[in-house]
């Protein structure tokens, strides 16, 4: 296998972008990734693209050719492959780019995730989101998507005693840094009471435990190590890129107070990468419930299994602290267009691991980490990032 | 909430007919053509089993934000039960309120009416759980 290496980013404004399509939003990420890398057209070998539901959010499947003809690459014929993983789409999409990289079969791909799912009411986006959950034996009997994560809260406050206001700091964090990310949905500070007087969704998880619903797009450019000095002087090598997978139903998994998916694909990423958890400089995880980031620290190794609320609560992940964790302001502050969150967060490793991120730059950022979930942890995606 | 039509048919769903491997003896529900533990050894080996409908509520939630077929509904409780053969299943708690849900709770399986595909479409039934009536003998 090849080193592999990310040469360039873009992310859209995330948001209810009313007057954007789907198309608009792939096209205006590709291109700034594009840009960003110093490509042209002729160099792309293949583009990957991850979606997890076009087809019910705005009637369009295809998202290969859709890509490919929004972006101008028509004409060449490359492939353009579409991946679907639930939430960890984009993730997933990076994951093959890298493969098809690694193994020597491209030298450039270009790898993008877009979700446009404001233009549904609210009560069809839960319906849409909780395909990503057994429909036959869970959705079905009436669970949602956030009833999935709400079952894993009140289990983890059960048997660690995680407090909802533990949850609820972790929504304040990550509030507190979307305030310096200018693409961010809601750049809006938030307080504990704010959170614990929001409405309840699925008990213990009020409104402001749970991410948005989001329009927004983002892209890579991903190239063999040899082949990214020809196009910049700061390329990003990928350490570690895995994927795991677990029973889709959360009633077939081995514990409920971890996603074991997580846990493995960690496993196998800091064994590829050669790095323990405590080299991890910052990370961007898949907080698309308050629970999900404190069940992510632990799966990941930053804390032991039950001292993920503690850990926040002592500003262990703030982004002065030990390990900044979604200094983006994360899916809860930046938004969760599903298909997009993983390549976004891979946008923000770059833009840390290069010293671009403004405001929200952390002083320390060698290595960063992203962790990206699918269902209610039936796919895990984790990448290791290093600036080179 | 599209289900495909076949799910009525489905008798596993109003009988809480699971699956006994034939080679361990676990017990799983829903139904499995493969034994995750067994593997090959449990091909052709695994057997229909009924469970007895009981189970130990091991954790729960109240949706107040429902998809499209429950609104109006809200809030139901829906708890992850673990059944005293070994295999957990997810189903509503119903015909208690809200408070009295706790981890812990022991509840069996009723059936009911799940929801209906409009005000003139097909109703759904499959199993709900409540409270166990009767006190156990230990
Ligand atoms: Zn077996």
């Amino acid at each position: 296998m090849r080193e592999v290496a990310l040469i360039g980013s873009g992310v859209t404004e995330f948001g209810e972008l009313w007057e954007k399509s789907l198309a608009d939003l792939v096209a205006e990420a590709g291109i700034t990734a594009i840009m960003d890398a110093g490509i042209d057209g002729t160099d792309i070998d293949a583009l990957y693209i991850g979606g997890m539901s076009a087809g019910r959010f705005v009637g369009q499947e295809h998202l290969g050719s859709l890509a490919a003809e929004v972006a101008g690459l028509s004409d060449l014929h490359i492939p353009a492959t579409r991946v679907e993983a639930a939430c960890a789409s984009g993730g997933l999409a990076l994951h093959s780019g890298y493969l098809a990289v690694a193994s020597g079969a491209y030298d450039v791909v270009v790898v993008g995730g877009a979700e446009k799912m404001t233009d549904v009411p609210g009560t069809e986006a839960t319906n849409i989101l909780a395909s990503a959950a057994n429909r036959e034996w869970e959705a079905f009997f009436g669970a949602t998507f956030p009833g999935l994560y709400a079952l894993m809260a009140r289990y983890h406050m059960h048997k660690h005693g995680t407090t909802s206001k533990q949850l609820a700091q972790v929504a304040v964090k990550n509030h507190h840094n979307g305030t310096l990310n200018p693409k961010a949905q809601y750049q809006r500070k938030i307080s504990v009471e704010d959170v614990l007087n929001s409405t309840m969704v699925a008990d213990p998880l009020h409104l402001l435990d749970c991410s948005p619903i989001t329009d927004g797009a983002a892209a890579v450019v991903v190239a063999s190590v040899e082949t990214a000095r020809q196009f910049t002087d700061q390329p990003v090598r990928i350490m570690a890129s895995c994927h795991a997978s677990d029973s889709i139903s959360l009633s077939e998994r081995s514990r409920f107070d971890a996603l074991p998916a997580a846990v493995s694909a960690a496993r196998c990423a800091y064994r590829q990468a050669g790095v323990e958890p405590t080299d991890i400089d910052f990370a961007e995880v898949h907080d698309c419930f308050t629970i999900a980031e404190i069940m992510a620290i632990e799966d990941l190794g930053f804390v032991d299994r039950g001292q993920g609320g503690p850990a926040t609560e002592d500003g262990l992940t703030a982004r002065d602290g030990d390990i900044p964790v979604n200094t983006s302001g994360g899916l809860k502050s930046k938004g969760h267009p599903v298909g997009a969150t993983g390549i976004a967060q891979i946008h923000e490793l770059m833009l840390q691991l290069r010293g671009q991120a403004g405001q929200r730059q952390v002083e320390k950022a060698d290595i960063g980490l992203s962790h990206n979930v699918g269902g209610s942890g039936g796919t895990a995606v984790i990448h290791i990032l290093e600036a080179i | 909430m599209a289900v495909p039509r076949y799910w009525r048919e489905i008798p596993q769903r109003y009988n809480l007919v699971g699956t006994k491997c034939g080679s361990c003896g676990k017990i799983y529900f829903p139904p499995k053509v493969v034994c995750p533990t067994c593997r090959r050894k449990s091909l052709g080996h695994m057997e229909d089993c009924a469970l007895a409908g009981r189970g130990t509520v091991e954790s729960y939630t109240i949706i107040y934000a429902p998809p499209p077929h429950f609104e109006g509904e809200e809030p139901y409780t829906m708890a992850l039960i673990k059944m005293d053969e070994g295999c957990y299943l997810m189903g509503q708690v119903v015909d208690l309120e809200p408070q009295e849900i706790h981890i812990g709770l022991r509840v069996e399986a009723c059936f009911r009416r799940i929801y209906e595909d409009g005000t003139r479409g097909a109703i759904q039934y499959g199993y709900k759980f409540k409270k166990m009536e009767e006190a156990e003998t230990p």
